[in-house]
């Protein structure tokens, strides 16, 4: 009997404690999804011209680039 | 006081141990409290603050859980699909395999960059962990751990160490010495012990802190000089398998994803943690940051990847189809965030318009799982680790600036 009680008294705890981080949660600042949709589409844009994966690199600037093999005249 | 609160004597089932005893009812500011005297003293030891019972928690966490969807909810005006549709669409893309790289002798589980943007450290299920030279794919050092299934592996920001663990229940740091003969194992480390397995690890900004993540369901932040535990954090019910630091420039946060189907935000200094996504229908297997620091994506064992606003609180993307099947278990995004690159169990990596949400590309060649995959610290590759034991470096294959159509108008990049 002592250990049940014991075992709500935990599930007290535990309560308490998903209230406490429900309450932190609910707490935050948000913004809506509009904004936050036009501030994720103005940094692609904004940063897409720099991306070397979306606009490809120049060769002789690309590390990766296999070398064409000279040939010896 | 007197007046607020007045005994009754009754029998009955207690509301805390539910045996049937004789009961104290007391009334707490009007809510009445039914237990015995036994729960009553214990109620009395936990120090609870007024008021409080199991009952009003319950209640308190229900209408808290209600208030934060309807918050949620009323801020939800638009789809991000549908402000993407003003954006330019983007081309065909053409993905070159520019190295393979090849010597693990068993499934490569995690891969890593080194900031100079050449170097690679990758870690295996037979224990190896490889340093390679990704331009010249020559093997700069090799170390093998005492352990099997090496399931993290980072580089530290300086270049000049490595850290890595997986069953041994441990991160442990090598620094790399110059010379290529010397014996790495001889300086290894011991920074982080966990009671379960280490699923992910990661420098903080310079070589002096570590974050790990961990089986035992808590992620902790260490001292790499002295092994001492800075912070840890709980709150995952089960084995956190993922995690990714906030870019520098937008503070001290981090994301975690676990077998409990949530991604968790933490402040790093405190603990705490700040907000809490569980829209995944399975594990989550990998979270990375959205370039700008405002948004993360995930990749999750119920075949979806899904895109989180910090600031909106909520799911704004879900990347996936009906003919994709198999988990995703690693993402990373392109260096704008316009691409969402995400390797699966089914062998292959798609490409996702991180804006749009429709998949720009497949990319097949490995074959076995994709487990690993990461972009270049200056975004000009991306590489993948795989359990075919080899990882492979990959480029856009156009060799100068592609076409981006803007409705009409050809814009030349």
């Amino acid at each position: 009997m002592l250990i049940h009680s014991m075992q709500s008294s935990s599930n007290t705890a535990r309560a308490r404690r998903a209230v406490q981080q429900l309450r932190i949660e609910a707490s935050i600042e948000r913004i809506k999804v509009s904004k936050a949709s036009a501030d994720l589409m103005h940094y692609c844009g904004e940063q897409g011209k720099y991306d070397p994966l979306l606009m490809g690199i120049p060769a002789s600037e690309n590390p990766f680039k296999d070398k064409k093999p000279c040939t010896i005249l | 006081m007197c007046d607020q609160t007045f005994l009754a004597i009754t029998f009955g089932p207690c509301d805390s141990c539910s045996e049937n005893r004789p009961l104290m009812n007391l009334y707490i500011k009007t809510e009445p409290i039914n237990y015995c005297s036994l729960c009553m003293e214990i109620m009395a030891c936990q120090g609870l603050a007024s008021g409080e019972t199991l009952k009003s928690l319950k209640a308190e966490s229900e209408t808290l859980r209600k208030k934060l969807e309807e918050e949620r909810k009323k801020l939800h005006d638009v789809e991000l699909e549908k402000v993407a549709e003003k954006a330019e669409a983007l081309g065909e893309l053409n993905m070159k395999t520019r190295r393979t790289l090849k010597g693990h002798g068993n499934k490569v589980l995690c891969m890593d960059w080194c900031k100079d943007k050449r170097r690679i450290v990758s870690s295996s299920q037979d224990g190896k962990v490889i340093v390679w030279d990704a331009f010249t794919t020559n093997k700069e050092h090799a170390v093998t751990m005492p352990t099997t299934w090496v399931m993290a592996c980072a580089y530290a920001p300086s270049g000049c160490a490595i850290a890595c663990g997986g069953l041994d229940n441990k991160c442990s740091v090598y620094p790399l010495s110059l010379d290529k003969d010397e014996n790495l194992a001889a300086k290894k480390k011991s920074v982080a012990m966990h009671t379960n397995y280490l699923s992910g690890c990661t420098f903080t900004n310079s070589d002096m802190q570590i974050l790990t993540s961990s089986g035992d369901g808590t992620s902790a932040l260490w001292d790499v000089e002295s092994g001492q535990l800075l912070q840890s954090f709980h709150g995952h019910s089960a084995d956190v398998l993922t995690l990714d630091l906030a870019p520098s420039e937008t503070g001290n946060t981090f994301v975690s994803g676990g077998s409990d189907k949530k991604a968790n935000v933490w402040d790093l200094r405190s603990g705490q943690n700040v907000q809490s996504f569980d829209t995944h229908d399975s594990d989550i297997n990998c979270v990375k940051y959205y370039p700008s620091g405002d948004a993360f994506a995930s990749a999750s064992d119920d075949s979806t990847c899904r895109l989180f606003d910090l600031r909106a609180d909520r799911e704004v993307s879900i990347y996936s189809k009906d003919s994709i099947m198999f988990g995703a278990a690693s993402v990373d995004f392109s260096l704008s965030g316009r691409l969402l690159f995400a390797g699966y169990n089914d062998y292959t990596i798609n490409v996702w318009d991180v804006l749009k949400g429709t998949r720009v590309a497949i990319l097949f060649g490995h074959e076995n799982r994709v487990s690993s995959l990461r972009v270049s610290p200056d975004g000009t590759a991306f590489c993948s680790g795989s359990w075919d034991n080899t990882l492979r470096v990959r480029q856009e294959g156009r060799g100068v600036g592609r076409e981006l159509k803007q409705g009409g108008t050809t814009l030349y990049g």
